[in-house]
């Protein structure tokens, strides 16, 4: 019996063995076993003894069999989005790499290029307290560099900053070769004269068509002709970006309106290019060519030298008034910088002053143009007033900056040395008070300017709008709409014996006459 | 902006194109460790920089416990304390004083006022006269009354009504940091008590204490903008040109500071 007893716990073992590997085969949906699951669920019934755990022992378990699934993450992931930063980032790192065909450039590099130094122009404009922040100004340098070489210019100059209320403009001023630099004829502007003809054209057929009614007679002023490219306001082409590391846009030329027009009106600068410029007088373009208006109102205002850097080329003609370009003076030894400090005698413009009219140069227009508007006396050298035909003149290229006019008792430059500590390395500074954020550095041989401001002239007192001109007089007189009165009865009466006896008199003169060729 | 952090934080708000040069900084750093503790100043900003005419003047505010000063100096060495602001002072300034700053203390701005009532024709002439000194005074405190900004969150009222630094402030993120209504004006609050019960709602009384920018009039007289590739944001005012506020985003940096000529914008409304 007990053989048999063996063999019956045997037997049972084997069979618990057996079922027992039954229960910790893996299930081929989950992975799961049997075997496994028990235990966790019995332990988990120990550790919690819940009440009725007979009753929620299904919900045990279904919980706990959640729990295993290993959390992965959602499918789903955000992309990473793009953020403005980043993609400027990645322009910018374009500053940073060397294009490939330079490598064989080195020595033409080295000799002559028209890259300016930024980096010696940005350490003499800290000591006077003008900077842009050390990174910005070598991203302004490379990108310059950039400029460079995708433009054949032969001279080149960061211009300077303008800041606008959305984005800010940074801007370059190049000089291209003789010849090179022509841009297609802005096509813009004729095609916008097409269309106010055509709109005048139709409104005329339609008018003329009803009672005529009276036309104007107001005649705009003819316009003037706008300077050619590579002399005067024109001379030099100017190319903005944004930020440095994005394209160069290159600016158009600026026309004589622009620049009269510009005087008048007082708006700061969006930072979008293409953004139009609304005001009174009308602003005969967008965002771009009030920019260019104001950098050539800049230029012309504020760009001086030490006296003596610039001299006039010996076959210039005779005229005073007509030179307009100058050269570097191979000659030139620096002025000491106590002196330059101190008088304005030292500093001269050498941009040719902007006339009324807009241009540099006077071009008579056959018309004498009417100023519909008062001007406010923005100018800052003194100029005679055009009468019919005289010509317009204003001071002469290379005129020292100590004649320049006063604004409203302030005058218009201010001058200081950057340090007093140690002179003998010291630079000395102008800053110009009627164009704010113009500044000019000398020191020793070498020079610069560089304008960071808003864009505007200071004017002194509040600004005034220009107002409308007065509206035209409705009708011309004329018979058929002079007001008479009405004829009262007598005289209507009266009238009209009078009609009766002249056709009476026509009756009788008839029937005679009838009666004398029936006879 | 604080000067223990100046020598970072004037790299961030060159934007306008002024700083101060190397030398200035020099002098600045050593003059200000000086003053603070020949004045027993607890914290010390420099406030900024005015173009006069012939000089610049650079001034700085201290805090004082309850006080709050103001210095000048020509040269970033020799510091000057200045008249406090009063408002009587502030109305003869604004009548007398036009044009630029001369830069010369001492200089006087004379204007005529001449009270007249109608008919009565009594005229008196009164002469307002203003010295330099009185003009700065006046102009730091209307720049300051105006448009000092600090970001939403940085300083927080307790129940009892102090204003305290928020030492948890970790800085505007870069969704919120574009938003001019988490700006808030340093000053005593002039439309928050003009607001309805249902606008209030989602303030939070210990943060939201200040007016916010977007609130100004004219609206645009602020331009927002990133600079430095989108790590600092940069806050110009039209009104006052020449103020400039930086913030850099997900770090408690701020500050402000005045670098310009001193003069209101009064054409701000043409020009926008």
């Amino acid at each position: 019996m007990e053989m048999t007893e063996e063999a019956v716990n045997n037997e049972r073992l084997q069979a618990a063995a057996r079922f027992k590997a039954f229960m910790i085969k893996n299930s081929t949906k989950t992975n799961l076993n049997l075997y496994d699951h028990l235990v966790r669920l019995l332990t988990k019934v120990m550790d919690e003894r819940p009440e009725n755990a007979v009753d929620v022992i299904e919900d045990m378990s279904r919980e706990l069999k959640g729990s295993i699934l290993p959390e992965k993450q959602d499918t789903l992931r955000d992309s990473p989005s793009s953020s403005a930063a980043l993609l400027l980032a990645e322009q910018q790192k374009a500053l940073f790499t060397r294009a490939a065909g330079d490598e064989g450039d080195h020595e033409e590099d080295l000799v002559e290029s028209p890259l300016p130094n930024v980096a010696e122009l940005a350490f003499f404009f800290e000591q006077a307290g003008v900077d842009l922040g050390r990174e910005e100004m070598q991203r302004v340098f490379l990108a310059l560099k950039q400029l460079v070489d995708a433009q054949c210019l032969l001279r080149c100059r960061f211009w300077g900053k303008i800041l606008g209320t959305q984005g800010n403009y940074l801007v370059a001023e190049g000089e291209f070769r003789e010849g090179e630099g022509e841009e297609e004829e802005g096509t813009e502007q004729t095609h916008e004269d097409e269309e106010r003809e055509e709109e005048d054209k139709d409104e005329t057929e339609l008018v003329e068509a009803a009672d005529p009614t009276p036309k104007s007679t107001y005649k705009p002023p003819p316009p003037v002709p706008k300077e050619e490219n590579h002399t005067g306001v024109n001379k030099y082409t100017y190319f903005v970006c944004q930020e440095p590391g994005m394209p160069w846009v290159r600016l158009p030329m600026v026309t004589p309106t622009q620049i009269t027009v510009a005087r008048q009106i007082r708006r700061f600068f969006t930072g979008r290019l293409d953004a139009p410029v609304i005001s009174y007088p009308p602003f005969p373009g967008n965002e771009t060519n009030y920019l260019r208006a104001q950098i050539a109102r800049i230029s012309a205002g504020t760009h001086v030298s030490p006296l003596g850097f610039y001299q006039f080329g010996e076959d210039e003609g005779e005229d005073d008034g007509l030179r307009d370009s100058y050269e570097e003076n191979p000659n030139f030894e620096g002025i000491h910088v106590n002196e330059m400090a101190e008088s304005l005698n030292l500093w001269v413009h050498h941009i040719q002053h902007i006339l009324t009219q807009g241009r540099c140069v006077w071009v008579n227009v056959t018309k004498k143009s009417a100023d519909d508007v008062d001007e406010d006396a923005e100018e800052e050298e003194r100029e005679e007033e055009p009468d019919e035909l005289e010509p317009e003149v204003g001071p002469p290229l290379l005129t020292p900056v100590s004649e320049d006019a006063k604004m409203n008792d302030t005058p218009p430059w201010s001058s200081m040395i950057s340090t007093n500590l140690i002179p003998q390395f010291s630079t000395a500074v102008l800053r110009s008070n009627l164009w704010p954020g113009s500044y000019a550095y000398a020191s020793g041989r070498k020079f610069g300017n560089i304008y960071i401001g808003w864009g505007m002239k200071y004017i002194g007192e509040a600004y005034t709008p220009t107002i409308l001109p007065p509206p035209q007089n409705e009708y011309p007189s004329g018979p058929e709409i002079t007001e008479a009165l009405d004829p009262s009865v007598e005289e209507e009466q009266a009238l009209k014996a009078a009609l009766e006896e002249q056709t009476a008199a026509l009756d009788e003169t008839e029937d005679l006459e009838d009666e004398e060729e029936d006879d | 902006m604080d000067f223990e952090s100046l020598h970072y934080s004037l790299d961030l708000a060159t934007g306008n194109g002024l700083t101060l040069s190397s030398e200035q900084r020099a002098a600045l750093q050593t003059s200000l460790v000086i003053l603070k503790r020949n004045y027993k100043f607890s914290r010390v900003l420099f406030w900024g920089k005015i173009l006069g005419l012939k000089l610049i003047k650079h001034v700085l505010s201290q805090i004082n416990l309850h006080h709050f000063l103001s210095l000048n100096s020509l040269n970033c060495m020799d510091w000057h304390l200045l008249p406090l602001a009063t408002e009587s002072m502030i109305a003869d300034v604004a009548l007398a004083a036009q044009g630029r700053f001369t830069g010369d203390p001492s200089h006087e701005h004379t204007e005529m006022r001449i009270k007249g009532e109608g008919d009565d024709a009594t005229e008196e002439e009164v002469t307002v006269k203003v010295n330099e000194a009185s003009r700065l005074a006046t102009t730091v405190s209307n720049i300051d009354k105006d448009v000092s900004v600090v970001p939403r969150g940085a300083f927080t009222k307790s129940p009892c009504g102090k204003v305290q630094t928020n030492r948890s402030f970790g800085g505007l993120d870069h969704v919120e940091a574009v938003k001019l209504r988490n700006y808030l004006h340093f000053r005593e609050p002039v439309n928050l008590k003009k607001k309805s019960i249902l606008e209030m709602s989602h303030l939070n009384p210990a943060i939201d204490f200040l007016d916010p920018l977007s609130e100004d009039v004219p609206k645009g007289s602020w331009c927002l903008q990133l600079e430095r590739g989108s790590t600092v944001c940069i806050l110009r005012s039209l009104l006052w040109l020449g103020l400039t506020f930086f913030h850099v985003p997900q770090t408690p940096q701020h500050g402000h500071i005045y670098m310009g000529d001193g003069l209101l914008n009064l054409d701000l409304p043409f020009m926008l």
